[in-house]
């Protein structure tokens, strides 16, 4: 169970996301379904309850191993890919490469392969305020993809994209992930981009409406 | 008419066209297809020019004639008009669901029914995300997808205001609000 308050956001969950599955996770605003995706990630702890990452129990780390896990084992994409707008396109995707601890030189050109995956290595000197929205979110999803993460963490990552700027996403997104073998959480309100998951789950005023097998 | 603009065509090459083009449509039939050259020729829309004999039947070639090319620019030109009619089996089903059933019912249905738009819809963008997919292929597939999404759309619009209405039956009014 995870509260705002006296008011429970979530109740009664349980579920398992399998190694390289694509899960969707819908439901109307409000339903709890983006913070399922931050107890997942470890971004916050369920009141009660716990979430398991391998033979680990997340919940019951502290911040500062569950902020590690976020950085090696988790990628996280918001609906505004969140890049730094000073740094160029292969400086954002380098960044948690270089928080990691990697050298500058090696991770700019990690950075610069993961760009060409998603098809924008030649962006990789633009600041973000000269791509449009949907060079934007690819170049996050890079970011978020360059750790190699196990779990990508995906919080409507189109929302704010035309149609086929989406489709570009998330074709790219899927094909990426399918080639790493990265597990992916979908969060979305939009039954078109849930319709690139393996399966879904909908949530439903805090609770697990219905899981549905692709 | 449209698939002979392109150039002459016997039947069977009609046919195997249309489906190839039109992939969410109902395959023609082999029936259908000379019914409606036969029509057309009648009314000198369409001609047949040659017969060709290669290992099997006579097959009749056929093109487009003149006036079927203004008869096809006038029909590109024109506005179709929407449907004044938009009911099909499923909103009826589950209008009547949601009115006679109980909620849970009601739910457990558009449940179901979720789950098997939601299968078709994961076919159709397989289908349009695959590199080698035909244009056609690809817009047959979105329109689909947003035929498919706007059934689910309604669906869960319907479940909201069943689950509205039940609630304001089943919950008694805030005192404050009940005295004004």
């Amino acid at each position: 169970m995870y509260s705002y308050g006296n008011t429970a956001a979530l109740r009664g969950v349980n579920m398992r996301l399998e190694n390289g599955e694509i899960l969707a996770v819908t439901g109307p605003s409000g339903s709890g379904k983006s913070t399922l995706m931050m107890c997942l990630a470890g971004l916050v702890v369920p009141d009660a309850g716990d979430v398991h990452f391998g033979n680990r129990i997340i919940s019951a780390e502290n911040e500062a191993v569950r902020s590690r896990l976020r950085r090696t084992d988790f990628g996280i994409l918001f609906q505004f890919g969140q890049l730094v707008p000073e740094l160029t396109a292969a400086e954002n995707v380098a960044l948690p490469l270089l928080l990691a601890g990697v050298k500058r030189a090696s991770a700019v050109s990690a950075a610069t392969t993961w760009l060409d995956r998603f098809g924008v290595a030649d962006l990789a000197g633009s600041r973000p305020p000269e791509m449009s929205g949907g060079q934007g979110q690819r170049v996050a999803v890079a970011r978020a993809m360059v750790t190699e993460p196990s779990v990508l963490f995906a919080d409507e990552p189109t929302g704010a994209l035309d149609a086929l700027s989406g489709e570009q996403v998330m074709t790219q997104m899927v094909r990426v992930a399918r080639e790493a073998g990265t597990s992916v959480v979908l969060i979305t309100h939009d039954a078109t981009i849930a319709a690139y998951g393996d399966r879904e789950i909908v949530v439903r005023d805090g609770m697990i409406d219905g899981a549905h097998d692709g | 008419m449209g698939l002979l603009s392109t150039g002459e065509r016997h039947g069977y090459e009609l046919k195997k066209d249309h489906d190839a083009r039109f992939p969410a449509a109902r395959p023609l039939a082999f029936g259908q297809i000379y019914a409606t050259l036969e029509r057309l020729q009648k009314k000198g829309h369409v001609e047949s020019l040659d017969v060709e004999r290669v290992d099997g039947p006579d097959r009749t070639v056929y093109g487009l004639t003149e006036a079927g090319r203004v008869e096809l620019d006038g029909w590109l030109s024109e506005v179709e008009s929407p449907s004044p009619y938009v009911a099909n089996p499923l909103a009826t089903k589950a209008t009547i669901a949601l009115l006679v059933a109980d909620e849970a019912t009601a739910m457990d249905y558009l449940r179901r029914q979720r789950e098997a738009h939601l299968v078709r819809m994961r076919e159709y963008t397989r289908l349009k995300t695959d590199p080698n997919a035909a244009i056609a292929e690809v817009l047959g597939a979105d329109y689909a997808i947003a035929h498919l999404d706007a059934d689910l759309r309604w669906l869960d619009t319907a479940l909201d205001r069943i689950s509205a209405l039940n609630r304001s039956l089943t919950t008694p009014p805030d005192r404050d609000q009940a005295d004004q």
